[in-house]
Parts: C-alpha cells; structure tokens; sequence
C-alpha cells in the first residue's frame, strides 16, 4: 500500500498501546445498561476493516484473489452496516424519563 | 500520491470520530449520538478508499473495472442485506444478530489475510508483517466459524452442546497444526521463496476455521454472551493486525481499541456471572449439584396471579426482577402498563436489574426501554439489593438462578458465589414462571421453598393481563 508514512516497528506499538487504553478507559466508566449497545457500538466499528477488504480487491490479481476480496468487502460490509443499525436502534430507545409518576399521556 | 494524502487525512478524521462517537456512547445521555458520529466516521473512511482506484498495484491495473464493478457489487449486497436484517430483527434476538455481525467482521480480516498472503504482498513485506497478517487471519477465521455457532445457538438452530472425545486435546492440535502451517509459511516468505503456498494457506484457514466451530459448539447457551463479546475481541484484534499489514492506521486504531474494550467488557461480563473466561472455553457448566449441604427444606406454594395483583396494590414499595422470560413471553410492555397503574395508585416500584438478566449484560435494560420504561426506576444490583428487606413486594418474572439464595450458601451449587438479588428478603416474594423447571444453569431454586415465597404459574404476558384486569377491577 502507498503512504507517506510508513508505520513500523516501535511506531506500531506506540499506536497499540494507546488504542489499548483508550479503549480500555472508554468502556471501564460505563454503565452497566449500556454494555448490550456498547458491544454492538465496538461491533460496528472493527466493521472498518471494510476499508482492508477493498483495497485488497481492488489490487486483486488473479481470479481468487477477486473472489476472496469480493466476500471480504461482502463481509466486511455486512459488518459496519449491520453493525450500525442494531446499535442505533437499541440506542434509540433510550430516553430520559416521563415527566412525574402518573402523569403518562394514557 | 494526492490520492494517497487525502486517504490518509480521512481516516485521521474517521479515527477521531470513532472514539469520540464510543466515548459519546458511553453515557446513556448522549449514546444515540455517539452511534451517529461513528457512523459518520464509518463513511467518510468507506468514500475515501474509493480513491485506492487511483493508485493501484501495477498486476492488477488490467482488472481495475472488472474490480471496481466487483466493489460495489459486494458493498451494495452486503450493506443491503445487513440493513434489512439489522431493522428487522426483534429486541430479543439482539445478541445473535451481533454475533452475525461479528462473524462477517471477522471473515473479512481473514479474507484480508488470505489476499494478502496469496498475492505476495505479505511475503513481500517481509517477516514480521506475514506473521501479523497469518496471526489476523487465524484470529479472524476464528471469529467467523465460532461467531456462527454462537448465532446458530442462541437462534435456537443448534440445541445441543456437542463435543468430541478428549475435545480439547483435539483443540489444542488444531491451534498446534495451525500455528505450525502459519511457521511454515513464514519460513518460506524467510527464506524468499519463489512460489507462493497456494494450498498450505489454504490449509491454514481450513484449520483455522475447524478450531472456531470446535472451540464453541461445547459451550452452553448461558454462556454464549461471554464467548460473543470474547470474539468480538477478537475480531477486533484481528482488525488491527491486518491494518498493521495493510499499513492502515485506521483500522489499527479502530482494531485496537475494540480488542481491548471487548477484552474488558468480557471480563466484567464473566465476573457478573461468576464465571472464568479460560472455563467457559475450556470446560463445561457446572455438574449436578451433590447434595453435600443438604437437601432444600419446605414446600412450594402457589398463588392466583390476582391475589398477588393486589397484594402489590396495596403495597407501599414494590421491587421487580425481570428475566429472560419476560421478555420471550414479549411481556414488558404489558408489565409496564401494569406498573403505571401502580404508580398511579402512589405505589414506589423499581426494577432490579442483575448483571446477566437476558442474554448479555443491559440485554434487559434495552428490552425495558424498548417497553418505555424510563431508565430511572430502573437499578443495578449494587444500587437497590440493600432496599429489598424494605420492600413489602418482589416479584419475580421469568428469572430464576440470579434469585437463587443458594449462590451465597451452598459452597456444592454450581452458581455458588455469583452476586444474586435479594429477594428473599422482602416482606412477600413471588414468581411467575411458565413451570416447575430449574434455571439455565440447571439448579433447584430455593427461594421457591421459602414461607414468603408464592409462585404464579403460566405464561409471564398472560398472567401480566390478569394483574392489570385484577388492578382495574379494584377501580
């Protein structure tokens, strides 16, 4: 893959160590009501790898590497939107609560 | 190379907006909006590797349209099929559906993988980076078979845990032959090798996919949630190795940070069901329990769901556990019509949620707020398990082993140390369950024995609908 910059060695172990704990901190102060959302919310975003699997079909070669980066980019695909979906509509439902006990619209 | 910068500058944005949208959903304020933000985040980096089509590898230039075509084709079906999947599926059936969801992840960093190893690219970049992209792929090829298993068992397609002689050792040979074809391979990219090992990477994967199916299927179903957010972990890290061999600084960041908010997210999930990861994966779910501490003292009553309609009426505090079954019965929202009219009558109710009520932890927060029920009368263990000795009503619907006294004294049972509800100290308990049986971890309940304890047989949404007429008919 062509990039400016190259990411090697210690550079590559720099970036996991602080996705790590930023991933880490992020779901450590969360409350247990939102760990179904939050697994589907981390769900969603590995779906990135979406991006991987088009770059490799789009420099396929030969005929299997076009069917292995076809069902990857599928999959991946799947994945990310899935992803989003079931996450939005488990988070959609979240919402402050209703003005006084009682006093509901029934 | 300006197509290359503009690549590079959007997925800086895309991973500034994926950890700014998970940070967002981390709180139940702004958790809607964090999905929206990484979902932006999701696009921006897709339009952008578009532009790999600018610049592509000089032996795949002849196929740019046959590819390009292939692209879309493969975006616009697989994006299609999982949005009308994704709005479609029921509340209760989230968590197979993530394990779906999960499993194409995983397929798609190990078709990377395979891309990668089977062009040359991988063995052209030398040693460490083929180790990363085989380490991805077995990874990856993992968390596709095992993820399907997992959505074939909680989709009620696969009931039975199925398991070979000396299964583990048959495991531990597939991780072996595994990661000895991946040396092999690495070997040869050292070596500089002129051919490229089409069939052993083959191989490789085969193995790899073999060790997921068989590393699942002897897992029960209690702990399915534990292994899902175990290979979403892994799906994670498979991301993020691949990313490194793609030099793809988003997918590294976006990999990385999934791999270990899974890793700890499956952790907090094992405790809450007081349960070890390395035995989940490597053992089965409690044997019988021996009897060594006695056999459970009393009798179970029943009671008609009216009796225990009213007895809540009048009551000044009401505690309720929701379960698993309530929400297969799709009883909430008749369960919440039935707490309005208590509340009305000036009746303090609260839920108490345990950490593993449904399917995953907050499985059952997301099926109450489905019902409307608003979040704040709704509680964790630790925040309401000293109010129940105050409470003159609990009630139990179609939950059975977080309510299990058991947990706290019999050092034989199974559950013997997980955290339960307290229920056992209100005033008056009762339970409506569909029957008899044990819970999913296959224990006697011995809350049902105890003198304040009542049951309420039959289906959780019809019993509800005889709570809310008993209510109304007090007037």
């Amino acid at each position: 893959m062509d990039m400016s910059v190259t990411i090697t060695g210690f550079v590559a172990l720099y970036i996991f160590l602080l996705a790590a704990f930023a991933g880490y901190e992020i779901i450590g102060r969360v409350p247990a009501i939102l760990h179904t959302p939050l697994m589907s919310g981390s769900n969603f975003i590995h779906g990135i790898v979406v991006v991987g699997a088009m770059w490799a079909l789009l420099n396929a070669g030969s005929t299997l590497e076009q069917v292995i980066g076809f069902v990857g980019v599928l999959l991946g695909a799947g994945n990310a939107a899935g992803g989003y979906v079931v996450t939005e509509r488990m988070l959609e439902m979240f919402k402050p609560t209703n003005k006084a006990p009682g006093a509901d619209k029934e | 190379m300006f197509s290359a910068f503009l690549i590079d500058a959007a997925y800086f944005v895309a991973a500034f907006l994926f950890l700014y949208g998970l940070k967002r959903m981390a709180s139940p304020v702004t958790a809607r909006s964090g999905i929206v933000v990484a979902g932006g985040g999701m696009l921006v980096a897709v339009v952008a590797a578009f532009l790999y089509g600018f610049d592509v590898s000089p032996r795949a230039e002849a196929h740019l349209g046959t590819n390009l075509f292939l692209l879309i084709l493969a975006l616009g079906l697989g994006t299609g099929w999982a949005w009308f999947s994704g709005k479609r599926v029921a509340m209760t059936d989230m968590p197979q559906m993530v394990a779906l969801y999960n499993g194409m992840g995983g397929g798609a960093a190990a078709a990377i993988a395979a891309t990668e190893l089977l062009s040359g690219n991988a063995l052209a970049h030398g040693v460490v980076v083929t180790v990363l992209a085989i380490l991805g792929g077995l990874i990856g090829a993992v968390a596709l078979s095992g993820s399907l298993i997992a959505w074939a068992k909680l989709d009620g397609r696969m009931n039975k845990t199925w398991r070979l002689a000396k299964h583990q050792y048959v495991n531990a040979c597939l991780l072996g032959g595994a990661l000895f074809i991946g040396a092999i391979i690495s070997v040869m990219a050292i070596a500089g090798a002129a051919d490229t090992p089409v069939l052993l990477i083959m191989l490789f994967f085969a193995v790899a996919l073999a060790l997921g199916v068989l590393l699942t299927t002897p897992i029960g179903g209690a702990d399915m949630p534990v292994v899902i957010s175990l290979y979403n972990a892994f799906t994670g890290l498979a991301v993020a190795f691949e990313g490194f061999v793609l030099q793809n600084p988003a997918m590294i960041i976006a990999g990385t940070v999934v791999g270990s908010a899974g890793t700890l997210l499956t952790l907090m999930m094992a405790k809450a069901m007081n349960r070890q990861v390395s035995n989940i994966i490597f053992s089965d779910f409690g044997g019988e329990d021996d009897g060594a501490d006695g056999e459970i003292q009393g009798t179970m009553k029943s009671a008609d769901a009216s009796d225990a309609a009213i007895a809540m009426y009048y009551a000044n505090k009401v505690i309720i556990v929701p379960g698993y079954g309530l929400a297969v019965a799709q009883a909430q929202h008749k369960l919440y019509e039935f707490v309005k009219l208590l509340q009305k009558q000036g009746v303090e109710v609260s839920f108490a949620i345990h950490p593993v009520a449904g399917r995953m932890p907050g499985h059952m927060n997301v099926l109450l707020a489905e019902a409307g029920v608003p979040y704040d009368i709704i509680f964790d263990l630790e925040d309401i398990n000293e109010d129940f000795a105050q409470a003159d009503v609990a009630i139990v619907l179609g939950a059975n082993d977080v309510v299990n006294p058991a947990a706290r004294t019999r050092k034989s049972s199974p559950i013997y140390g997980m955290p339960i509800l307290n229920v056992d100290q209100a005033r008056q308990a009762y339970v409506v369950k569909r029957g008899q049986g044990k819970g999913y971890s296959g224990v006697e309940n011995e809350l049902f024995f105890l003198d304040n304890t009542s049951m309420v047989y039959g289906d959780a949404q019809k019993v509800m609908v005889q709570m809310i007429e008993a209510v109304k008919s007090l007037g």
